[in-house]
């Protein structure tokens, strides 16, 4: 738990820097207090004891409810055979498990998650992992567009390549792309880091307040108020480890990679009075 | 929302109007309206299969005269056949108000099809060598079953489920569009245009026309108008990713191309499998599983990106 401690590599990083007077509820979180890494009414699940779904005669919402059956009677480790590419597969998940899904998923897949650790042996559509507040999602094969959109927290990795608006108002957590990202990427980030090895399309960043982009290909072009901003030691240990985890390697080094930070002028109404805030707004 | 599917089988045939089915039925959630389908079957040279309706699904329940109209209306389009100098060769009924002619005619298409459809009620749904389009009311089974699609071979096949948002829940308005006057052209979408008004008048004005107010007609014409240009289809395409304003992905197919294109700012879905006997592409993968249902490696195109593919 010690080693979550970082809070001053991430001010380090650039992580902290919001001028966030007047609305901001932000409390760091502490890794000491357990009961923050599980909801009061989760299932106490064993890793040891595993459990098999197979969906190919099931509807999504019949998945669901059998993969939470197998939680509640204690199993913590899931394999979801025949998937199907079935939209909203493994959806609402607030509880530590490991989840693993033998094929693709359809749209909305693993929406809402707090908690589990996934793992995804084929391709997942569009929306995926929408709203994440924990936990991990590994992707090994392509994702849709808007993959990620709105994470708040953990890490999503797809290792192949993503369709357009990945991450899009991103608020926090990590994402990774092994691939190519499309168009609008980072659109409206809020926080959170974004890591694309592979090229970006247009308009990436667009809008962002804050929060980081790294970019390992080319960038087709930025969007308003992205900008370049300075590589550090930090920044590329920070890659290193985390890239690390997940088995990838930036192409060209992780030293080489672009970071795209917000430029901060379209941002920060918050500096304002409240009249001013009405003219604004 | 709608949903739009296709396939093409490269180099053979096969039965493409189960596959379709198949595929437009698991995407009946994104378009429970009307279902259409664009099927290509082996040319037939010096041949031309025309596929008509002379009324609306809807109009057969407004009252007993309808059923002596439709056949009076069907009378009138045989005679301007007869006087045109187009031979029937043979005829099917799928339907009381639509019909399937095989006619042979080397005449002045566009002049032919507007005579015909100058008939009351009457609209040419496809004229082609190999092209055979149906649409009408109710899911991908409903309209397959009505018009016994499913034994149907052909090389490759596009499709639509609608939801109606812009226009009527009717044939007139369901996909897909057949770019007339041009043979076995065909078009389906999912989006919305926003320019369309403007372009649909300036297309009027060189000529062309339109049977309904719905916004991805204008797409079917516009390839039309630029193959008559001296466009490919390619061509045409990446022009339409430029003029088109709106969010859309489309897919058109020619007697042995098939092709998608996807707006800027790839705001409507498409998912892709390819191999090198067979191209699938839909909306969603659960289309493409109806025909694959093992494990595939399936990809999105990028925004502005137009891919065209040879049967």
């Amino acid at each position: 738990m010690a080693e979550l401690d970082r809070t001053h590599e991430s001010h380090e990083l650039g992580m902290h820097t919001e001028q966030l007077s007047g609305r901001t509820q932000q409390a760091f979180f502490s890794a000491e207090e357990s009961d923050n890494l599980v909801y009061p009414w989760a299932s106490k699940v064993d890793f040891a004891r595993s459990g098999e779904i197979d969906a190919a005669t099931l509807d999504q919402k019949q998945v669901n409810l059998e993969i939470r059956r197998l939680m509640s009677e204690g199993y913590g480790t899931i394999t979801v055979k025949n998937p199907g590419a079935k939209h909203s597969l493994g959806v609402g998940i607030l509880n530590r498990l490991h989840l693993h899904f033998d094929g693709s998923l359809g749209y909305f897949g693993c929406g809402l998650l707090d908690g589990p650790n996934v793992t995804v042996s084929g391709r997942v559509g569009w929306s995926c992992a929408e709203n994440m507040m924990a936990g991990t999602l590994v992707v090994e094969k392509n994702a849709g567009s808007t993959f990620g959109a709105a994470i708040r927290g953990g890490d999503l990795v797809c290792k192949g390549d993503v369709g357009s608006r990945t991450g899009i108002d991103q608020k926090g957590g990590t994402i990774i792309v092994g691939g190519r990202t499309g168009a609008f990427s980072g659109f409206m980030m809020q926080r959170g880091r974004m890591v694309v090895l592979g090229d970006a399309g247009k308009n990436l960043g667009d809008s962002m307040y804050d929060g980081t982009i790294y970019v390992g290909g080319k960038i087709e072009d930025l969007g308003v108020d992205a900008v370049e901003g300075e590589m550090t030691d930090l920044d590329c240990q920070w890659l290193t480890r985390k890239l690390g985890q997940y088995g990838l390697e930036a192409p060209n080094g992780v030293e080489n990679m672009t970071k795209i930070v917000s430029g901060k002028q379209l941002w920060n109404y918050d500096n304002l009075e409240s009249t001013e805030k009405k003219l604004v707004l | 929302m709608c949903g739009i599917a296709g396939l093409i089988h490269r180099g053979q045939s096969s039965d493409v109007g189960s596959e379709l089915t198949a595929m437009l039925q698991s995407l009946k959630h994104r378009g429970p309206d009307s279902t259409g389908f664009a099927l290509y079957g082996e040319p037939r040279k010096g041949e031309h299969v025309m596929r008509f309706k002379v009324a609306e699904q809807e109009d057969m329940r407004s009252g007993f005269q309808i059923h002596d109209q439709v056949k009076e209306r069907k009378a009138e389009v045989d005679r301007r056949l007869e006087e045109m100098g187009a031979r029937k060769i043979s005829e099917d009924t799928a339907t009381e108000y639509a019909y399937r002619y095989w006619i042979s005619f080397d005449g002045d298409m566009k002049k032919l099809a507007d005579y015909v459809e100058d008939v009351e009620g009457a609209e040419i749904l496809s004229i082609g060598n190999a092209l055979e389009l149906v649409k009408d009311l109710g899911d991908a089974t409903v309209v397959s079953d009505q018009y016994g699609l499913g034994t149907f071979q052909g090389t490759h096949a596009i499709g639509h489920t609608r939801m109606a948002t812009e226009s009527d829940v009717d044939i007139r308005s369901a996909h897909p569009y057949w770019a007339y006057p041009f043979n076995d052209i065909s078009v389906v979408h999912n989006g919305q245009l926003t320019n369309y008004w403007g372009f649909r008048r300036e297309m009027e004005r060189r000529g062309h026309r339109f049977m309904s107010n719905c916004d991805s007609e204008l797409i079917a014409v516009y390839v039309a108008d630029r193959i008559e240009q001296g466009d490919d289809l390619e061509a045409a395409m990446r022009r339409s990713v430029d003029e088109l304003d709106g969010v859309f992905t489309y897919v058109v197919a020619t007697a042995d191309q098939l092709g998608m294109a996807k707006d800027v700012m790839a705001a409507k879905p498409m998912v892709l499998y390819e191999s090198d006997e067979f191209v699938a592409l839909a909306s969603e993968e659960v289309a493409i599983r109806s025909v694959f249902p093992h494990e595939i490696d399936t990809y999105d195109p990028y925004e502005g990106e137009v891919m065209v593919w040879q049967s």
